[in-house]
């Protein structure tokens, strides 16, 4: 009886380890915690000219303080705008209607993440809102781009003011 | 040449038939063996808990290697925030379940081998059929299904371990800074990683595990018999786990 005993204690703390450790692997290693599905949150909408590579699940935050996450990210076809659903935690209910979105970068290479910041209004965002005023993401190619065409337009630039005072 | 090669391979593929067959042979005894519990109990017993101490050794080392290689080489890029990424990453989807089951076959895989191997020379098998006790429901069944259920509970730990073991070393010693040591962890880690690993080692558990009692219930009943089914047991266990390592990595991609 003692030996069957030991055994099953054995198998019975082997098997309630596994389990905690199958826990701790789903739960604590990823952005899947028990804590944020289960809050009550609402949906906000903004509509972006170009969201760069944000991505379902990336936080939204309000002075740095994470307040929700990107749930959804669709296509609209009539304006050609991305369409970003925010669900953002009923605990900042009170963020003024007339806020506005950008898409900004965490660190130099990080994931992108969606930034509000508050405006003036007298009224908050509620659940089925859209925020109108948005900023697009920061693409590094379009600012390489920009960069290098004007630094084309300065290089052929350069020369035309000398010419004339050579003509003189 | 031809010959022989093409007889090598039909023996291989009847081989291969042959464990197939061995294998729906266990399953279709599974209920009725489901009803003795105490007897898979004592087998999860002799897979898992007695696995334990070296699964967790390993899991705690390999942890702590990955810790030292992944600092030293994220820190030339200056991003050694990133070594809890990378560190879980390489243990939940690789390292955890493709160790473990090495690890498996050699400490589990090989007991049951042997053991069922030793039963077969010393005429047990035959003595339980003499007595109409099919060996494969009342033997065979509970310490192959003891097997599938420790594995994946295994890897789990081991992976757990390690990701403390990489933290030790990156947090404590290195002094990776704690906070982003996680955050970054669980900001990229999905959970299609961790039920990637989850798969891995629950397919592996269930080819180690029917790999050890099928090399074990057909060993020649002989001493050296009962040792290449051994040896056999642990070879063939590492290859096939590398290989559906590489199968189930190819799928979940």
């Amino acid at each position: 009886m003692g030996k069957s005993r030991a055994l099953n204690l054995g198998t019975g703390s082997f098997v309630l380890l596994g389990f905690a450790a199958l826990f701790f692997l789903t739960t604590q290693t990823t952005s899947r915690g028990l804590s944020f599905a289960s809050q009550p949150h609402y949906d906000v909408t903004a509509k972006f000219d170009n969201i760069g590579d944000l991505k379902v699940g990336a936080p939204v935050s309000i002075a740095g303080v994470e307040v929700g996450r990107v749930a959804k990210i669709s296509f609209d076809s009539r304006e050609f705008k991305a369409v970003v659903v925010m669900s953002l935690n009923s605990r900042y209910n009170q963020i003024p209607a007339d806020s506005d979105a950008s898409i900004y970068t965490q660190g130099l290479l990080g994931g992108k993440y969606v930034g509000l910041a508050p405006g003036g209004a007298d009224t908050y965002l509620k659940d089925k809102d859209h925020i109108d005023v948005t900023f697009s993401a920061f693409v590094l190619e379009n600012l390489i781009g920009q960069l290098a065409a004007n630094f084309i337009k300065g290089k052929s630039d350069a020369p035309t003011p000398a010419a004339p005072e050579k003509t003189k | 040449m031809l010959a022989e090669f093409r007889d090598y391979l039909t023996a291989s593929l009847a081989d291969l038939g042959d464990v197939v067959r061995f294998l729906m042979r266990l399953l279709v005894n599974t209920p009725r063996a489901l009803l003795r519990g105490d007897l898979i109990i004592a087998q999860i017993y002799n897979a898992g808990t007695l696995s334990l101490v070296i699964i967790m050794l390993s899991g705690l080392f390999v942890g702590m290697v990955l810790g030292l290689q992944g600092f030293q080489l994220l820190q030339r890029f200056g991003s050694e925030e990133a070594l809890g990424t990378a560190a879980t990453i390489g243990l939940v989807k690789e390292l955890g379940p493709v160790v473990t089951a090495l690890l498996f076959a050699g400490r589990a895989g090989t007991a049951l081998a042997s053991e069922l191997g030793l039963m077969r020379a010393t005429d047990q098998l035959s003595a339980m059929e003499m007595m109409a006790v099919d060996p494969i429901q009342r033997v065979v069944v509970p310490r192959f299904l003891g097997g599938v259920i420790a594995m994946p509970l295994l890897a789990a730990i081991f992976s757990m371990i390690g990701i403390y073991g990489a933290q030790l070393i990156g947090v404590q010693f290195m002094g990776v800074d704690s906070g982003s040591f996680w955050s970054q962890m669980q900001a990229s880690v999905d959970l299609e990683d961790v039920t990637e690993g989850i798969v891995k080692s629950a397919v592996f558990g269930v080819a180690c595990s029917l790999i050890a009692v099928y090399e074990g219930y057909h060993a020649m009943p002989t001493a050296e018999g009962v040792g290449q089914a051994t040896t056999r047991t642990v070879v063939t266990s590492a290859v096939v786990t590398l290989f559906l390592d590489y199968l189930i990595t190819a799928m979940f991609l």
